[in-house]
């Protein structure tokens, strides 16, 4: 299948972007276009974009309007037969590898949860605490808490509970769940791993066996509670789209070559860039630098300090050059940013122009950035504080959803 | 009681669809229909009502050259071989209310057909002549396929074509392409929970035009054109689906408050408030709104869960007392 051919152009100077490391050339960009011709997925076109809207009857999310979403696998297959009235449901997932969330996390649960709303399809959420159990050297019982901590905040993201599972690996895993990752598993070698995910015979192997994990959610008879009937017999033809970052469409690859080998639907995928840090695209965000990014839990206070110390500036040295020469777009995190999260499409024509042009200093642009950020933040807060332990539990409870396809 | 012909026909002049009517005696066929109106340019209408072994019915619509092969049809729709049947007489009068020789698109306009699935010839399709009888067979209209899509809107029906006659394979690698016309509930559903309307494929833009609002703003049109069948009450939709939209109830709200506001402000004013207005308002907080809303659906779900967990404790420990 071509898109399983992964083009291996020699690794020294090319870009690493995978579920573990993405880093650019040079330390320069991410090239997208190379990446989604080494990855074989599929450019995400304006013409999508408006069936999209046809389809749901509402503006595209914003960040479908400006390309935040830009790749895919088989989307087209989706829209295709939500118009004939078929339907689909919602996989994502995060690896809860630390208590503090920031806006780059939110990102594909923001984006979720508009597609939740737009399609009125089902979602299910897994929490990979066992990953981050292998990964990070992390406890067993500090990934269980760090999975319950980080559902708190995806909830707040505005989720249905009608509508909604959550998972932690720890919890959920076994029955039809561990059947499917055992059938995934029989189909790929030890070699496959490591091609794919750059695995070493040094790697313990609860590394190696990992990616099934990822992998079955795609398929709907994971889920008895949810997918089977009466008579306990699921819809295997019942397809799933994943929203997700570029970087994990590895394990959807590996995925997506096993399923027609089980007997299951290929998922789709809609993938997205990554976020960049405050310092610009070739800073990284870190959880150990807490000025790289606009964390959830920041007052107003600091992400106007943050942006305005922090955010990296395409705008010129002086006034008399910036007015003269205007902003390097290119490189401007401010605009950047709100290119992501300012909903107002003539507004950031407007802003861009003007700051572009030099008639627009940075410190209005970071201004308008700061009244941004905060409004989300502080959106994001007030719903928070609004879920209780008992909500986790509700979200995460192995129950059906009767009402989740209305 | 069904509709007749004259209040359907005027309905479509309500709806300022052309058409002519030509009346003769009763006929019972196509043939007998055509000997009256035959002569006129374009082609008559065969239509049958199908019936599946769930008792599932089917209105199909073709013209009268197309051939229309019951075994395919059954295949295609995925209800196997010889899955689809004639429905018998007393099913004309009782889901359809018109009389023997007598099925045509317009009987749909009646509640009782609410759940019988409509199939389309392509063959319709931009033609400007087809005729069809307007719920009686001693009356003949012709009216354009336009005409004809926009009284199906009006009835909340999605109006889209099939070719009748192709023969797909229909096997394990390529399922039945009709399937979606089965009138039938969705993975997951339990059938006591409600009876999901007939899934039509959604036609997108020529919705909105058709549709009543009955609250300002978008969301309305929003709902009719994902379930293209509100305007129908059906009896078997579970109320609380529409009540537990979110995005509907803040919808609603931001209405009635709006509208409140503007009662009250031409209580001491002559002139309206702009809608303007209230449209950048609505821009501004409907976001929040909905969040706030989506929290109290899920806080009162979670309560409701909690209590349940509960009961369910409670129970078990008074049987194993009593044990």
């Amino acid at each position: 299948m071509a898109e399983e051919k992964v083009s291996s152009t020699g690794e020294e100077d090319s870009q690493v972007v995978n579920p573990w490391e993405v880093t650019a050339k040079d330390g320069g960009k991410i090239d997208y276009d190379k990446l989604i011709e080494q990855f074989g997925c599929q450019r995400l076109g304006a013409d999508l974009v408006q069936r999209v809207e046809r389809l749901t009857g509402r503006p595209a999310h914003v960040f479908l309007r400006r390309g935040v979403f830009f790749a895919h696998r088989d989307f087209d297959e989706i829209l295709d037969l939500y118009e004939r009235g078929e339907k689909f449901y919602l996989y994502t997932g995060r690896g809860p590898s630390s208590e503090a969330l920031h806006l780059g996390h939110l990102i594909p649960f923001m984006f979720t949860k508009y597609l939740q709303d737009a399609f009125k399809v089902p979602l299910v959420i897994q929490l990979t605490d066992d990953e981050k159990c292998m990964w990070k050297n992390i406890s067993v019982e500090d990934s269980k808490r760090l999975a319950r901590e980080n559902a708190r905040d995806i909830i707040a993201c505005g989720f249905d509970v009608t509508r909604t599972f959550i998972f932690s690996d720890f919890n959920y895993l076994g029955g039809k769940f561990y059947e499917n990752m055992v059938k995934v598993a029989n189909c790929v070698t030890f070699n496959k791993v490591v091609g794919i995910f750059g695995f070493t015979r040094e790697d313990h192997i609860g590394k190696i066996s990992f990616p099934p994990v990822q992998a079955v959610p795609s398929f709907p008879s994971s889920f008895p509670h949810l997918f089977a009937d009466k008579n306990n017999k699921v819809n295997d033809k019942l397809r799933c789209l994943i929203p997700c970052a570029i970087d994990q469409d590895p394990y959807f690859r590996m995925t997506r070559d096993v399923a027609p080998r089980i007997g299951y639907q290929k998922p789709s995928l809609i993938e997205s860039t990554f976020f960049p840090a405050l310092q610009g695209e070739n800073g990284k965000m870190s959880a150990s630098d807490p000025n790289s990014a606009i964390y959830v839990t920041d007052s107003p206070k600091d992400i106007k300090n943050k942006v305005n110390r922090y955010a990296f500036s395409g705008g010129q040295d002086s006034i008399e050059k910036h007015r003269k020469l205007g902003a390097n777009l290119e490189v401007d995190i401010p605009v950047k940013y709100l290119s992501f999260f300012l909903d107002d499409d003539a507004e950031l024509e407007h802003i861009k122009e003007e700051y572009g042009s030099g008639r627009m200093l940075t410190g209005q642009v970071k201004a308008r950035l700061i009244e941004v950020l905060s409004e989300l933040v502080e959106r994001h807060r007030r719903g928070r504080a609004l879920v209780t332990d008992e909500m986790v539990d509700a979200f995460m409870a192995v129950r059906p959803l009767p009402f989740m396809f209305s | 009681m069904g509709f007749t012909k004259e209040q359907l026909l005027d309905r479509l002049k309500e709806l300022q669809i052309n058409f002519v009517s030509y009346d003769h005696p009763v006929v019972l066929t196509v043939e007998a229909q055509a000997k009256y109106v035959g002569h006129l340019g374009g082609i008559l209408s065969k239509n049958l009502l199908l019936k599946d072994k769930k008792h599932r019915f089917y209105v199909v619509s073709a013209l009268a050259n197309t051939n229309v092969d019951l075994k395919v049809l059954s295949q295609r729709l995925g209800l196997g071989k010889g899955g689809l049947r004639m429905a018998p007489e007393e099913s004309l009068q009782e889901i359809l209310q018109v009389p023997l020789g007598c099925v045509t698109p317009f009987a749909l306009i009646n509640e009782s057909a609410g759940t019988v699935s409509f199939l389309l010839d392509q063959g319709f399709k931009s033609q400007e002549c087809c005729f069809f009888h307007p719920l009686s067979n001693d009356t003949t209209i012709s009216l354009s396929s336009s005409g004809l899509e926009k009284f199906l809107t009006s009835i909340g029906r999605k109006p889209s074509y099939v070719d009748l006659e192709a023969t797909p394979l229909v096997g394990k690698d390529n399922p039945p392409d009709l399937a979606a016309f089965v009138p039938s509930g969705v993975p997951g559903l339990s059938d006591s929970a409600e009876k999901a309307p007939p899934i039509q494929p959604p036609v997108v833009t020529q919705a909105p035009e058709n549709v009543k609002s009955t609250s300002a703003g978008k969301a309305s049109i929003k709902a009719k054109v994902q379930s293209g069948t509100t305007e129908k009450p059906k009896s078997t939709v579970n109320p609380l689906i529409e009540a537990t939209d979110v995005e509907k109830v803040v919808e609603e709200i931001f209405a009635k408050f709006a509208s409140a506001v503007q009662s009250e402000h031409l209580q001491n004013n002559q002139e309206e408030i702009e809608t303007s207005l209230f449209d950048g308002v609505r821009k501004c907080i409907t976001t929040d709104l909905q969040m706030q809303m989506m929290s109290f659906k899920n806080a009162a779900y979670s309560q409701g869960f909690q209590a349940g967990v509960e009961a369910v404790r409670i129970a078990m420990k008074n049987m194993s007392f009593r044990s």
